[in-house]
């Protein structure tokens, strides 16, 4: 379906999919996931994505952050057809202007949770030492000052989601792509995890994406968009509740 | 980025031990095998190598290592002496002894005669002792490590008297001499007493040793000393690789030494291409992230490939230090005297080892370019 932004200009949109089909599989065994999404997300909101398992969610968020290619159709990107891009130029933009925070944290065990916040910002290009001064006053924000040197195992689900954040906006991206974030929190924690998320994250230039299960923590969205069987079934304001 | 690498390598200590082991195991046996096999090459032509002074062995046609040799007539030594281009040449006598040791076991000996007047074909690095002191009745010299031997753990002294194929030798030298491929007892004496203790007669020389004069090439004057005498007259250079290359061809020690060493690279291989690939694919989930947020691929080959490096220097250096000790030590004993470790062998086990962490890394690396970075949605 086409969304209420649609009629905006492209420069105001964070993220603009046109028919995207995304199949895998060949033969017998081509499985369509993404059955003809139309979808615009707006910059300066926060937009989840919700629906029931294997709807698509997960890959349409793949194909909007160009790890996935879409079988067809076109998805522009803060302006961008990142659907057309490739290689060094794809990589480049997703390092400038993408920021991921993941299910399962995805921190690496080996690194401390301040050199971990730091990783988006070495991926540009800058020295672990000078990225740490950055992402230091992201985790102090973040309620981690103390925290700073320990390792992921050392940290609670909590602290390492807070850890997972820190890494997203480190290098200041115009899109936070978020897959499930609480999901492996508890009710109180998810919540804190995504007050901090809003908190942080939300920004007049920025567009934070959030695929949930979670309906406790749909009142934190300023769009819903609902997915089912490869499809966009509606795009609204949620209903505000007690969040 | 490379602290990233290196902090994500030493992180699984147990995995990163595991890989150092490979390199530094595989490092170890290359050199430590190839060192003894070398070392028991050389011990082939030891008895060559103890004679500087001539550059041509002149003995019969039909010998072809120093362990089988047929007694030359008397009246060659004066047919090569006449040979144009040889500045001199002395009789030289080897045979097997057997010498009876301080405990009262046996043990077989080799014995060297040398020129009676000359005193040609002694080891140039006396130890104790003087070689002109061989001019005495029953007098010998005995190698260092022989000595130890039949005198064991006693001070090196000179005096000793020992049976010597059943008859009276007194020690007045002790030499250096290089190890030996069939005996590590060796005593030198003149030539006329070697014949002594041998109870043979005329006509024993084992072989005749010369000199090249000035201006003359040793090749041209062995080639001459061959034309006017129908003799096999070597270099000691190619006397040397001939008696080396016997070895080779004749025993066993080149496939056992090869096998061990092919095991030692092919073990290698196995434990550090799989535990590298297992580290990778432990990882395979990082390196996905990184690429997801935007690391180009080529970095992340740099990456894997510095983890690679540290692994491959950290284990080389091990091996070979562990390689260098066991030579160190091992060399005090004297049946391992003489073996050592050549730089090119530590060089050519470098090259091993970068072979073996590149066919690793190979192996890591493609799965690192072809992990799809959409695994970091999967939970």
């Amino acid at each position: 379906m086409e969304s209420p932004s649609a009629q905006k200009s492209p420069g105001e949109d964070a993220v603009v999919c046109r028919a995207i089909v995304k199949e895998f599989g060949d033969g017998q065994a081509r499985v369509r996931v993404l059955r003809g999404i139309d979808l615009t997300i707006p910059i300066g909101a926060t937009t989840f994505l919700v629906g029931p398992s294997g709807c698509g969610k997960t890959t349409l968020i793949s194909v909007i952050a160009g790890l996935l290619r879409p079988t067809s159709g076109e998805v522009d990107v803060l302006g961008y057809r990142i659907s057309k891009m490739r290689g060094g130029r794809l990589m480049k933009f997703r390092a400038r202007n993408l920021g991921f925070i993941f299910q399962q944290f995805n921190l690496i065990p080996a690194l401390t949770a301040a050199e971990n916040a730091s990783v988006s910002l070495v991926v540009q290009g800058m020295s672990l030492a000078a990225a740490r001064r950055t992402s230091d006053s992201l985790l102090d924000r973040l309620g981690m000052s103390d925290n700073k040197n320990k390792f992921p195992n050392q940290l609670s689900g909590g602290q390492q989601q807070r850890v997972a954040i820190a890494r997203a906006l480190a290098h200041s991206p115009r899109i936070v792509i978020c897959d499930e974030p609480t999901a492996s929190l508890d009710a109180d924690t998810g919540k804190a995890v995504m007050e901090l998320l809003q908190d942080v994250a939300r920004a007049p230039d920025r567009a934070v994406i959030v695929v949930t299960h979670d309906n406790r923590i749909f009142p934190f969205a300023d769009h819903l968009a609902t997915m089912s069987d490869g499809h966009i079934d509606s795009l609204d304001q949620p209903l505000v509740e007690d969040a | 980025m490379w602290l990233i690498a290196l902090k994500m390598l030493f992180h699984d200590r147990a995995k990163y031990l595991g890989l150092i082991i490979g390199v530094a195991f595989s490092t170890l046996l290359i050199n430590q095998q190839m060192g003894i096999f070398l070392g028991l090459l050389s011990r082939a032509g030891a008895i060559i190598q103890d004679v500087p002074e001539a550059d041509i062995w002149v003995m019969d046609p039909g010998v072809k290592n120093l362990d089988t040799v047929f007694p030359l007539r008397d009246t060659e030594l004066g047919r090569v002496r006449g040979v144009p281009g040889v500045a001199w040449a002395v009789p030289f006598f080897k045979s097997n002894a057997t010498v009876r040791t301080a405990t009262g076991e046996l043990e077989s000996a080799l014995l060297i005669g040398v020129d009676d007047s000359s005193l040609i074909g002694m080891p140039p690095n006396v130890i104790m002792g003087s070689i002109e002191d061989l001019r005495r009745p029953d007098a010998v010299a005995v190698g260092r490590d022989g000595f130890g031997k039949v005198w064991r753990n006693q001070k090196i002294e000179l005096g000793k008297t020992v049976e010597l194929n059943d008859r009276r030798a007194i020690v007045v030298a002790v030499v250096q001499d290089s190890p030996k491929f069939t005996s590590s007892i060796t005593f030198f004496t003149r030539y006329s007493q070697a014949l002594q203790y041998t109870n043979n007669g005329r006509n024993q020389m084992s072989f005749v040793l010369a000199k090249s004069m000035p201006g003359n090439t040793a090749e041209l004057v062995a080639d001459n000393i061959y034309a006017r005498t129908g003799l096999q007259a070597l270099t000691s250079e190619k006397f040397r690789d001939k008696a080396i290359q016997y070895v080779i061809d004749n025993t066993g020690i080149p496939v056992s030494f090869g096998t061990v060493i092919a095991l030692g690279i092919l073990v290698g291989v196995c434990v550090v291409g799989l535990m590298f690939n297992l580290f990778v694919l432990e990882n395979l989930r990082h390196f996905a992230v990184l690429k997801a947020i935007g690391m180009r691929n080529s970095r992340l080959i740099a990456m894997v490939l510095l983890q690679a490096t540290v692994v491959g220097c950290v284990g080389y250096s091990v091996g070979l230090f562990g390689a260098a000790c066991f030579f160190e030590f091992a060399g005090r004993n004297p049946n391992f005297a003489g073996f050592f470790l050549p730089w090119r062998i530590g060089l050519a086990s470098g090259g091993v080892a970068a072979a073996i962490i590149c066919m690793s890394s190979l192996v890591a690396l493609r799965r690192l370019l072809f992990v799809d970075p959409a695994i970091v949605f999967r939970g």
